[in-house]
């Protein structure tokens, strides 16, 4: 049961994505963009990781994605365009390089059994066991991970920075 | 003092110079938009070395010397283990230096261009240090997610400061260029992040480095990984195949960005590869050894070659720069630790001829985005013959010529490759340098050799008293390290000792 719907919400975020890049209008592209974060919900959800699952809806599929709706709604980017891609050659080239990384990929993973995968999951499952599901995350992210998480503080500060520069109506 | 980083405290201690450099730019911010300079005018007959937002200039220059006073208080720090996710060693404290001479030397060099052009001095100056913090965090992170973010942290604030000058229809392209190619090569390298954790598990490069050598890594997860490495390291450090953004955001950046951006960014980019190629994927040299001997060959000739049919001096430049990042890759290629003290010292001595030749292209340029061409500086030399000596100073030394610190620094990394026996990427290496004498001593010629077009076309150029301090400082530099490296090179080397022995392997497989 858990493998079939493994592979219909793979198969749903693999074709959400390439529908982001094949869809006519932004606003479609959009769209695919959320039926691939919401397979990908999914897909933590079969991993019982139910915490990523929530904040992956709730921030992406729900906050980023309606913000990007309303910045195409606002400045009338919805129509649909004529496609730039410079012939199928590139596309044909771009997909079989990510198909053969993915093949080595599967193929390794799939020489190599699950034991290095059931490890990572025995040592969730044990700090899940510990501090519950948030603070499964929490923990080394203010612990271990501190510093890369006030960089992340800069990281945002520079950003807000920077857009606020080159948008500001004035100069 | 020994900083243990199980007690959190210590990370601050480790990180003050970081630390002092974000909050500087944070008062920077905030004294620009609170004081009564809102916008950076040109008032009538006004001096650029004080007013137009000078003092915020200033400002940040006290900033970056408090960072310094804090790294040069860190020598005096040891660490316990070597497994931390900040590094307390001799080769980010080196590393550091660099970093804070060419955010210095770009803020001296920017004081009449962003009165001149009226920029938003608070934000321009702040979004400088905070690009400075993003690089010393690369250079200082044994983590790749500290990695990562202290190179995006230097992007995002390089972005901005490309397209900064609005007004200039060419700065906004070329920042729009760089955003998304940059965001297109950052997603390899957290690719490449993600792939090495599927590999080894863990994103710590002394770690990474212990499970490849005892072959607890899967081999092909981590061929993928270093590949993908590659290709966001080489984008950032601009070797060849990933070049394409490089002329033109060199030639639409406002100029004193331009000369922070070939120095600091490239320097940033080369460390950081050096310490996770040189420490995590150490035991795969034979893996990504024959791929950087490639990139290094074919980025020497190619860019040495479309350098030599370049008129528009800013892209003359950054073709150089692309062959810079050529030499540098010999010294990556050769992975030892005689190249890595070569790399190094190359770093800091690219870093002060490079700004010290943009300086004076600022200079010639009117403080904009004017006379840019070869033939402008026509008859340069003998019309004003202190910024023709040093200009003509700093070309010898991008070549190479002996006597300069450009000539120096290419004879350590010519030893590293020698002691790795990369023996034809020498012979590139030499002829590549032969071949770029000719369009560095082109605009030389001209200089000197040629007649002014109309007479007095030189008499408008103005070098405030802050570009003169930071040329006399570049000089000085770049001569005393031509004619007595022997101090730098003994630091640098010093700086080096033993980054490559936590791995376990042996520093330079290819010996």
């Amino acid at each position: 049961m858990v493998t079939i719907l493994f592979y219909l919400f793979a198969g749903l975020a693999i074709g959400g994505a390439i529908g982001v890049v094949m869809a006519k209008s932004p606003v479609g592209s959009l769209l695919f963009m959320v039926t691939t974060l919401a397979a990908m919900a999914a897909t933590f959800v079969l991993l019982e990781a139910h915490f990523l699952a929530a904040i992956q809806i709730i921030v992406y599929a729900g906050a980023i994605m309606v913000l990007f709706l309303f910045v195409i709604m606002l400045l009338n980017l919805g129509h649909d365009y004529q496609r730039d891609l410079k012939g199928g050659a590139f596309a044909v080239l771009s997909f079989a390089i990510v198909g053969a990384i993915s093949g080595l990929l599967a193929q390794r993973l799939g020489a190599a059994g699950s034991s290095d995968i059931t490890a990572g999951g025995v040592a969730i499952d044990a700090a899940i066991a510990e501090h519950g599901a948030i603070g499964a995350i929490a923990q080394p992210l203010y612990t271990t991970y501190v510093v890369p998480f006030e960089i992340t503080g800069i990281l945002l500060l520079v950003a807000i920075v920077g857009a606020l520069v080159l948008a500001k109506k004035e100069v | 003092m020994e900083l243990d980083f199980s007690r959190q405290l210590h990370f601050w201690w480790a990180l003050l110079p970081e630390i002092i450099l974000c909050a500087w730019g944070m008062v920077v911010l905030i004294a620009g938009v609170s004081g009564k300079h809102k916008k950076g005018g040109a008032e009538e007959g006004g001096d650029p070395t004080l007013s137009g937002g000078a003092d915020l200039g200033w400002l940040a220059l006290v900033g970056v010397l408090l960072s310094a006073l804090a790294n040069g208080w860190l020598y005096g720090v040891t660490e316990v283990g070597r497994t931390s996710m900040i590094a307390v060693d001799g080769f980010r404290l080196f590393a550091n230096w660099i970093f804070l001479i060419a955010a210095a030397l770009s803020i001296l060099i920017s004081f009449a261009y962003v009165y001149r052009q009226r920029l938003q001095a608070g934000e321009f100056y702040a979004l400088m240090l905070f690009a400075t913090a993003g690089m010393m965090f690369m250079a200082g992170g044994r983590d790749l997610i500290v990695i990562f973010l202290g190179l995006e942290v230097m992007s995002i604030a390089v972005y901005a400061l490309t397209a900064f000058n609005r007004r200039e229809r060419k700065s906004a392209e070329a920042g729009l260029k760089y955003f998304l190619l940059g965001a297109f090569a950052t997603g390899f390298f957290l690719y490449g992040i993600a792939l090495t954790y599927g590999a080894t598990g863990s994103t710590n490069v002394s770690v990474i480095g212990e499970r490849i050598a005892s072959g607890a890594a899967s081999g092909t997860l981590t061929t993928l990984a270093i590949t993908f490495l590659i290709i966001g390291f080489g984008f950032k450090v601009s070797a060849v195949p990933f070049h394409m953004w490089t002329p033109d955001v060199y030639e639409g950046a406002p100029a004193p960005v331009t000369a922070f951006m070939s120095a600091g960014v490239k320097a940033a980019a080369f460390v950081a590869f050096l310490r996770v190629f040189l420490v995590a994927f150490d035991a795969s040299y034979e893996t990504w050894y024959p791929v950087l001997w490639w990139l290094a060959a074919i980025t020497m000739v190619s860019a040495n070659l479309m350098a030599l049919v370049q008129s528009n001096v800013k892209r003359m430049l950054a073709y150089s720069s692309i062959a810079h990042a050529g030499y540098l890759l010999v010294a990556l290629t050769a992975a030892n630790e005689t190249a890595a003290a070569g790399m190094l010292f190359y770093l800091l001595i690219y870093t002060v001829m490079n700004i010290g030749a943009f300086a004076i292209v600022i200079g010639a340029a009117h403080q904009a985005e004017e006379r840019l061409q070869v033939e402008d500086y026509a008859g340069f030399g003998w019309a004003r013959p202190f910024l023709g000596v040093v200009l003509t100073i700093f070309l010898l030394s991008l070549a190479g010529f002996p006597g300069t610190g450009g000539f120096m620094a290419k004879i350590y990394v010519l030893q590293g490759a020698a002691d790795a026996q990369l023996w034809y990427l020498s012979v590139i290496l030499v002829l590549t340098t032969i071949a770029s004498y000719w369009y560095y001593l082109r605009l030389a010629w001209f200089m000197w050799m040629k007649d002014q077009v109309t007479e007095g076309q030189h008499t408008l150029v103005i070098t405030p008293f802050p570009m003169r301090i930071a040329l006399i400082a570049s000089v000085c530099v770049v001569l005393y390290l031509g004619f007595a490296p022997g101090a730098a090179i003994d630091f640098a080397r010093d700086s080096v000792q033993g980054l490559g022995a936590v791995g376990g392997g042996l520093l330079g497989l290819g010996q």
